[in-house]
Order: structure tokens, then C-alpha cells, then sequence
């Protein structure tokens, strides 16, 4: 297991609001992650996780509040230095987001290339083989995105931004709409990632098997605030109310 | 805590016109940005070729059968006119001054507009709605590079070779027409269709098609890029990338051909 360094904090943020018109999806987000820390955002559709993770990449802008990033604070970056932290954090799509013009190995030789400009056709070659290997689909690489499952997209969508070997994952819904059993390997992919190549990742999830397998800690979102954080235990013993609104929404799917 | 919020809530003018306004403003910022991407490096000389391919060559068949009929038609509808005054010999160079003055930059404009235009527009606008987009973001890419600055120089590159190809194809139409009807040879033919034509007819139809394929870029390459999200958005983008652009040729059209005839 990997050692989690409470002392480095590689995403801080304070304070966070964002309204969409009139519709106020953040209120008030606090969160720190550590060095090697897994930290899994459990909360039901549509209490705005995956607008937080995408201030976190840079991709919205926040109404007020900081978001910091290995240092860095998120907002006030120029398009260089965005870019620049960009390769330091991955981004896994809730949709996969997989370019569907290209066959999975172009899809990820695509920001390999161009992110390493000095590359030779081998070394891309070689690299795309070992991330392929990392997540287990070596025989998809002359595959369309239109010919795989959805299963398989979440993977290659994962190992598309694993490829410019990330510090930080942030994970959008990896198991939202899959089965069990793909749910599974799909958790023990993250901790793999996490152990293989060193990363401290937010989890956004719906699914409490999912927060538990993969979450040092759990961070429990609804109405866009946290009411909720620590480790799963910590925040699920003697709360019966959270817990089974959890478990029933999780029967129902 | 209170939103804050980009748009007025209260009109300056009328909610669509202060909306003409913010969307003209923000096109104008879009082709801006294009001058500022184009000319950096590193350049997608991979992408950009593909469009080329895509623009051009894809385009060509269309080009070919349009060209070739609007030749052949021009030349029957103006043969009993001329033939009245006893002047069939002016065909050719009638035929020619129409083509290259008027009717091939706006045909091939016009055709790749539609073809073109709404291709671009539905792709960008599919992958916008994908969040493909977004995916070239995060992993550090600038997508208005990849996307925008390869799509409109081929669009810009591409529509003159095509205007003149048009314009070829137009007399070689007309060539056979004319031989057909008074027996003149392909000699003669294009030596008294091009004493009429001056360098400033080639010129004003080489800058024409040069601004028609911009405009086809650029408006196809920003309806793509702003779709909104779902579905519905990729057939609206695709749809008004082709309206608009025919729209801002027409209105092209008559300041260029105001502008030199002004210089002649
Ligand atoms: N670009 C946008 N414009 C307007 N409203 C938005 C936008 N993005 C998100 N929203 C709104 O913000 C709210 C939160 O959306 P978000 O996608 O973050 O939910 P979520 O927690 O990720 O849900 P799910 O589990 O279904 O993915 C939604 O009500 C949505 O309508
Ligand atoms: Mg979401």
C-alpha cells in the first residue's frame, strides 16, 4: 500500500460556488487531497460533481472561491501554464469522450505525440503497448471506439490519460452504468493505477461499492456542499438516514 | 452568495438585437484568435492535409458535373441573343467573362458551402457535444489548433483551386457546345474567349473564392465549436453553418464587386 503523505497537499480547495443562471450548483465546496490519497466524492445525480471536477481540470471557471492544483491556482492560469499543469492531471470523462474518428491506438498516441514532440514512432509504439497492458486491452488497438463496450471505453478512456503518466486522476463516474462485475475490475484498475504509476486521484461516484474499494476517503456531496468527509466508516457508522438513501438508490438501479 | 453572471439581465436594445450584437462580437473574437493560432508552430501538417483531401478532392465530382453544365447552359441561353445580331462569333468570350466574373466563384462557393460547410459544421459539432473537445483540452492539446486552424486554411486554400477548376470546366462545356453549333476549334475557341478577360477578372475571382473559403471555414469552424449540447445542437450547427455562409457570400459578393470596379 502506498504511503499517504498528510503533510503535501496536491489539490486544495476553499470555498467553491458555482451557479449556472439562476440555478446554484456549488455552495460552498471544501476539500484538501493529499499525496498518495485516494478520495472518493460519493453523491447522487445531478449535485454537481462532475462541474467540480471540471473547475478542478480548468474546463469551467468558478464564481468565487480558489481552487489550488500542485500549487497552483487553477483560475488565475494563462493558456501556457494551464497546459502546462494539465499534463500533470489526468481526466477520465463520465462519457469516455473518446475520439471516434481514430482507432483506440491513435487515440492514444494522440496526446502522446503531441506532448512529446521528440518521441520516435517505437517509443509511441512501445509506450501505447504498456498502457494497453496496464489496462488489460492489449487487443483492442486497431479497434473503433464505435466497435468496444462500454466497459472497454471507460478503460481506454482512463489509459488515454494515463499515458502522459499523470501525478493526479481525477475519475468521472468509472463504473456509472456498467455491471457488477465490470464495476470490480474497474475498481481494481484504479488501485492498480494508483499503485502502478504513483497517482493521488478524486473518484466522483454514485456507487458506494465503488467509494469503498477505492476511497481512502470518502467525501459524502449533496445540495452542492460536502456533509460528510473521512473515511468510510467514519462517515457511514450511525448515519442510517445517508446510508440507506445510498443502498436504496443503489437497489433501484 | 449571488451569481455572477456575464449577460445584463435587461436588454440595452431588445433581447435579439443586443444578441446580434454579443454573437457578432463574439465571432470576431473567434477569427481573431484563428490569426493569433495560425501562425505559431508546432503546425498540424497531418490534419491539415486530410482536410485538404476532404475539402478538395472530395468536393471535385460536384464541381465537375456543376461547372460543366452551367457552361453548356450559359451558351444555348446566350446563343439565339447573339445570333439575332449576327455576332455568334462573341460567344466564347461572353461565356468566358460570365464564368470567371461571375458564375465560378460563386458555384464553387456556393456548392462548398453546402458540402463543406455543413460537414465541418456537424463534425466539430458532434465532437463539441461529446465532450471531444474537452478531451483535447485536459490532455494539454489546443483543439482550436487542431481543429479550426487546419479546417479553415483548407477551406481558404482549397476554394480558389476549385473556383478555377469551375471556370475550366465551365468553357471546356461551353467549347463543346460552340463546336457543336459554329465548328470552332479548341484554339480558336480559347484564344477569342480569353481576349476579353483581363488580369483584373482573374485577380477579383482569385481574392472572391480566397474570402468565400475563409468565410466557409470560419463560420462552419465556429458553429461547430459553440453547438450546444445534445443531439439537436449537431443538426443546428451543420444547418446554419450552410445558411450563414451563403448568407455572408452573397454579402461578399457585392462589396468585392463594388470595391473593383471602384479600382478598374
Ligand atoms: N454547462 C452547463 N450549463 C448549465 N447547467 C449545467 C451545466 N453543466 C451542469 N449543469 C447543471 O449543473 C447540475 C449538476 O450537474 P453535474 O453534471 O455536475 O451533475 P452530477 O453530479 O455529475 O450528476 P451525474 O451523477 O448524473 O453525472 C445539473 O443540474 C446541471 O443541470
Ligand atoms: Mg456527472
Amino acid at each position: 500500500m502506498q504511503h499517504i503523505d498528510m503533510n503535501e497537499t496536491v489539490i486544495s480547495i476553499r470555498d467553491l460556488y458555482k451557479s449556472f443562471g439562476e440555478k446554484h450548483v456549488l455552495e460552498g465546496i471544501n476539500l484538501d487531497l493529499h499525496k498518495g490519497e485516494n478520495v472518493a466524492v460519493l453523491g447522487r445525480s445531478g449535485t454537481g460533481k462532475s462541474v467540480l471536477i471540471k473547475i478542478i481540470i480548468g474546463l469551467l471557471k468558478p464564481d468565487a472561491g480558489t481552487v489550488k492544483v500542485l500549487g497552483e491556482e487553477v483560475s488565475q492560469l494563462d493558456d501556457v501554464a494551464l497546459r502546462a499543469l494539465r499534463l500533470k492531471v489526468g481526466f477520465s470523462f463520465q462519457s469516455s469522450a473518446l475520439y471516434d474518428s481514430m482507432t483506440v491506438g491513435e487515440n492514444l498516441a494522440f496526446p502522446l505525440k503531441r506532448n512529446n514532440r521528440e518521441f520516435t514512432p517505437e517509443q509511441i509504439r512501445k509506450t501505447i503497448d504498456i498502457v494497453l497492458d496496464a489496462i488489460g486491452l492489449p487487443e483492442t488497438i486497431n479497434q473503433l471506439p464505435a466497435e468496444l463496450s462500454g466497459g472497454q471505453k471507460k478503460r481506454i478512456g482512463i489509459g488515454r490519460t494515463l499515458i502522459l503518466r499523470p501525478e493526479i486522476m481525477l475519475y468521472d463516474e468509472p463504473t456509472a452504468g456498467l455491471d457488477p462485475i465490470t464495476s470490480m475490475e474497474l475498481n481494481r484498475l484504479i488501485n492498480a493505477v494508483k499503485e502502478r504509476f504513483n497517482t493521488s486521484s478524486i473518484i466522483i461516484t454514485h456507487d458506494l461499492t465503488c467509494a469503498k474499494s477505492v476511497g481512502d476517503k470518502i467525501a459524502v456531496m449533496d445540495d452542492g456542499k460536502f456533509i460528510s468527509q473521512g473515511t468510510f466508516d467514519e462517515v457511514f457508522t450511525g448515519n442510517e438516514e445517508l446510508i440507506k438513501s445510498f443502498y436504496d438508490y443503489n437497489f433501484i438501479q | 452568495m449571488s451569481s455572477t453572471n456575464d449577460k445584463p439581465d435587461k436588454p440595452i436594445i431588445t433581447a435579439k438585437i443586443d444578441g446580434f450584437f454579443l454573437l457578432f462580437y463574439d465571432f470576431s473574437l473567434f477569427v481573431l484568435r484563428f490569426f493569433r493560432e495560425a501562425f505559431r508552430p508546432p503546425i498540424e501538417v497531418e490534419e491539415f492535409i486530410h482536410q485538404c483531401y476532404q475539402v478538395g478532392y472530395k468536393s471535385l465530382a460536384l464541381v465537375t458535373v456543376t461547372g460543366f453544365i452551367t457552361g453548356v447552359v450559359f451558351t444555348e441561353q446566350s446563343r439565339p441573343t447573339l445570333s439575332e445580331f449576327g455576332v455568334t462569333a462573341w460567344l466564347p468570350s461572353l461565356v468566358a467573362i460570365a464564368i470567371v466574373r461571375a458564375l465560378a466563384p460563386l458555384i464553387a462557393a456556393l456548392i462548398c458551402a453546402g458540402k463543406v460547410g455543413s460537414s465541418i459544421g456537424a463534425e466539430l459539432a458532434s465532437m463539441k457535444v461529446t465532450e471531444q473537445i474537452d478531451a483535447m483540452e485536459v490532455s494539454a492539446i489546443n483543439p482550436f489548433r487542431y481543429l479550426v486552424v487546419t479546417r479553415v486554411t483548407a477551406t481558404t486554400i482549397c476554394l480558389p483551386l476549385l473556383m478555377f477548376y469551375n471556370a475550366l470546366v465551365g468553357c471546356m462545356g461551353s467549347y463543346l457546345d460552340v463546336h457543336a453549333h459554329e465548328q470552332t476549334s479548341l484554339i480558336s475557341f480559347f484564344d477569342s474567349a480569353f481576349t476579353q478577360v483581363t488580369f483584373l477578372d482573374f485577380s477579383t475571382a482569385l481574392i472572391k473564392s480566397v474570402a468565400y473559403g475563409f468565410t466557409i471555414g470560419m463560420v462552419s469552424c465556429y458553429q461547430g465549436f459553440n453547438a450546444s449540447q445534445g443531439t439537436m445542437g449537431v443538426g443546428k450547427a451543420a444547418n446554419i453553418s450552410v445558411v450563414v455562409s451563403m448568407f455572408l457570400i452573397f454579402i461578399e459578393e457585392v462589396i468585392i464587386v463594388h470595391v473593383m470596379n471602384a479600382i478598374r
